[in-house]
């Protein structure tokens, strides 16, 4: 699963962008990245400005 | 709240607040929805624009500008520096008073403004309305809507859930950081841009003075780019070199789209405006004055269409192809070159900036800067012909 570290994170939505799947959703206060949908292409862990995302397990 | 609008915009930036603007007549609802608590907030920009572009689009409040910009200075990856007088007037703004400044202007003439205002899905109904689902303060709203206009930034979702591919490639992506320095010594008429694949991998480092000691200090990393190092550890090391001691007000992250915008900005009862709809100066970056050419034209075409009752494509599309001839064609042929200078290697850069240095600094200006790199890549020629033709 691609895992969120939420001290890194700054909610700027880089992410999404790039996401082929639009598994990502971005609220005031939070990431989400539903895992069901996600393809682990980890196009959003080489695009995160702050290296808030990455791949576990 | 009410339960209808005729027209719902999504996000409350430069392109929403525009589109709401030119979208409201004495004889239409219409709503703009932010999902963050504040317009303006938090400030993903490094705040540049061109003054005079500005002044025609928008009645602009002197408290919107930070500072009035008249010089550039380039330097090239082994520290060798071009200077140049900006043909026309820079300004650095202060985004979020601009930005709530627009949405203020919008609500003046009748905008319903709501912020914590979260759109979480648009499907379309058997009326030929969009039925718009919002949380707002932690309770659910359910809106009809005619037109929705999709003005949600870089992150944009509402044109996907309407069927419109948006997906950016990585290449065609900048992986920005910024912080808002203090304490630092800058020419405050100056801006600096550094150009180095060190520092900066298919983009650029930008130092934008906003006065009082203050700078916005950021980079872009090209999305294909990217390194073990995130933008913001690039940034960083940057800052501990040229500016040890400034004090770091802000830290932002963001991405810039570089991409041509969607080929698809308008649908039936649809509009994508702004970053959105990738509409981005490609070159530089910048994308204030396209969110509000975009949205000037949006807001017209979907006041029109409430207007006739008519808001199908048939009548929408009249903003892709008023975009697509004007600011649209140019950034497409901006599109071109971008792929160019991305792959141009720091050697290449460290010779053009030599030659440079060969002429008197009077005569340096962003012509003689594109003769020279014509000299030396001839390829260019073509793109160069059609820029020109079109400024002059």
């Amino acid at each position: 699963m691609i895992q969120i570290n939420s001290d890194h994170c700054d909610l700027c939505g880089t992410c999404l962008s790039v996401c082929p799947v639009d598994c990502i959703e971005l609220t005031e206060t939070k990431l989400n990245i539903d895992e069901s949908a996600c393809t682990k292409c980890q196009l959003c862990v080489r695009i995160c400005p702050f290296k808030a995302l990455k791949l576990v397990g | 709240m009410r339960t209808e609008y005729d027209i719902v915009v999504v996000g409350g930036g430069p392109a929403g607040s525009t589109t709401a603007r030119f979208s409201k007549t004495e004889n239409n609802s219409v709503a703009l929805f932010e999902k963050d608590r504040e317009i303006g907030i938090p400030v993903r920009c490094a705040e540049a624009t061109s003054e005079l572009c500005l002044r025609n689009l928008v009645p602009l409040d002197p408290k919107w500008i930070a500072n009035t910009i008249t010089k550039a200075r380039l330097i090239a990856p082994d520290g060798k520096e071009v200077n140049l007088n900006l043909p026309v007037g820079g300004i650095i703004l202060h985004r979020r008073l601009f930005d709530s400044g627009l949405a203020e202007i919008a609500a003046n003439l009748g905008v319903e403004v709501f912020t914590k205002a979260y759109v979480h899905r648009i499907e379309p109904d058997e009326n030929q309305r969009w039925k718009v689902f919002v949380r707002h303060l932690d309770r659910e709203y359910l809106i009809k809507a005619k037109i929705v206009i999709a003005a949600d930034g870089v992150e944009s979702r509402v044109a996907r859930w309407a069927g419109i591919k948006s997906q950016t490639l990585l290449k065609d992506i900048e992986s920005c950081a910024q912080v808002l320095l203090g304490n630092v010594d800058v020419v405050d008429e100056r801006i600096d841009f550094y150009i180095s694949s060190k520092l900066a991998p298919g983009g650029y480092v930008w130092v934008f003075p906003k006065g009082n000691r203050t700078a916005n200090v950021g980079l872009g990393v090209n999305g294909a780019q990217t390194l073990q190092k995130c933008s913001l550890d690039l940034l960083n090391d940057f800052i501990d070199e040229k500016f040890p001691g400034a004090a770091r007000l802000t830290t932002v992250a963001g991405g810039v789209p570089v991409a041509k915008s969607l080929k698809k900005i308008a649908a039936d009862g649809l509009l994508i405006v702004g970053d959105a709809a990738r509409q981005v100066n490609p070159v530089s970056g910048g994308g204030i004055l396209a969110a509000i050419t975009a949205g000037k034209i949006a807001g017209a075409v979907a006041a029109k269409a409430i207007n006739i009752n008519d808001w199908s494509l048939k009548v929408l599309k009249e903003y892709q192809t008023e975009w697509d001839k004007g600011a649209g064609k140019d950034y497409t042929l901006f599109y071109h070159i971008k792929g160019w200078i991305t792959q141009l290697s720091d050697e290449y850069y460290n010779e053009i900036a030599e030659m440079l240095h060969k002429i008197p600094p009077s005569e340096v200006n962003l012509l003689t800067i594109f003769k020279i790199a014509l000299r030396k890549k001839p390829a260019l020629v073509l793109d160069a012909v059609k820029l020109f033709a079109k400024m002059i």
